[in-house]
């Protein structure tokens, strides 16, 4: 009988075990699955298309695309969306090929590349409010990163007062749609400067 | 009846065999030289308020409390450690880009200001850790300072 016992027992633990860990391995992988590859793929393919056309650095537009798409996102007031996204843009933001730039542009890329990568991730676990916090400092981490590497589109840097202290962010239309506020102050802002 | 005595003996059993699995202490007793409070000649007064409130889980040495010794609580704590110190390690202020500082004295400031630092399940058992208004407001303009400096 103890034997029978002690073996239930043993068995009862292993089970848990094994469950504890592979649940915790199913979280992890859950997010940046299927869904967001697709997205990837799309946008893939448009920017090798820019590329060939101007030779820019494609990469750096895949991931200017993917910062759109969270934006838009984030005017939208999903959530959802913005954390698949926010993952999305981690992953690209990993791809981005240095090596053509000069030592000193690299060392900047890598600080900004960095701390991007830091916001996009938090942007994929957080709520809402949590995301455009972060999103602020990813803004001011792609601007700074578009200055060296450039790109093909025309871009809208657009400012609103309001949200804490006076915020920015990127866009490729004139007309103001505000991330940070969505639906509850959607044309707050104005365009700040022009890039390209 | 006979269910309850296997279901108690099967959770007694298995709560002696998840003690064999110790985890490894976050200890380290030096200060390496790119330490927040070193690079920054914080005073000591806000020194030994970030220390207690926040250095058991943002830097390498957590002081433990007695109930570390036994699971799962071991776990539990060793998670938080992990998790924590990824976010932010004070030990590592030094190795963080300029850019990186701005954004994790940001992200400090944000979450003293809202409470969600420190977090409701460490202050709950370290009641010290806890700022008062005052101390929430000196840190907090300490922190601001810092951040506006670096801009």
């Amino acid at each position: 009988m103890k034997t029978i016992k002690r073996s239930i027992g043993t068995v009862a633990l292993v089970a848990t075990m094994i469950l504890t860990v592979s649940c915790k391995d199913a979280n992890k992988n859950e997010e940046p699955s299927s869904a967001s590859n697709e997205v990837t793929q799309v946008k893939m393919d448009s920017s090798k298309d820019m590329a060939m056309n101007n030779s820019q650095d494609a990469m750096a537009e895949t991931i200017l695309k993917d910062y759109f798409n969270l934006k838009d996102a984030l005017v939208g007031d999903d959530n959802d969306k913005a954390k698949m996204l926010g993952a999305t843009l981690a992953k690209s933001l990993g791809n981005l090929d240095k090596s053509k730039y000069s030592e000193s542009q690299q060392k900047e890329l890598t600080d900004i590349i960095e701390d991007a990568t830091e916001h996009a991730e938090h942007i994929s676990e957080s709520d809402i409010k949590h995301q455009r916090e972060h999103f602020k400092i990813l803004s001011k981490d792609i601007t700074d990163m578009v200055a060296i590497t450039g790109t093909a589109t025309k871009l809208y840097e657009q400012f609103c007062p309001m949200y804490d202290g006076g915020t920015a962010w990127l866009s490729t239309k004139e007309e103001v749609r505000n991330p940070y506020y969505g639906s509850q102050m959607l044309k707050c802002g104005k365009v700040q400067r022009e890039i390209n | 009846m006979k269910i309850l005595k296997i279901i108690a003996w099967i959770a007694l059993i298995a709560f002696a065999i998840i003690q064999l699995f110790p985890t490894d202490k976050n200890e380290s007793y030096a200060t390496p030289e790119t330490d927040f409070m070193l690079v920054n000649k914080v005073s000591s007064k806000i020194e030994s308020q970030l220390k207690v409130s926040c250095y058991d889980c943002h830097s390498n040495n957590t002081a433990y409390p007695w109930y570390s010794k036994i699971q799962p609580a071991a776990w539990f704590l060793d998670d938080h450690i992990k998790e924590g110190k990824a976010e932010l390690n004070f030990n590592e202020w030094n190795n963080y880009s300029n850019r990186r500082k701005k954004s994790k004295l940001r992200s400090i400031i944000k979450q003293i200001e809202s409470g969600e630092m420190p977090m409701d399940s460490y202050t709950l058992i370290h009641k010290d850790a806890i700022f008062s208004k005052e101390e929430k407001e000196t840190v907090l303009n300490y922190i601001k300072t810092l951040k506006d400096d670096l801009e």
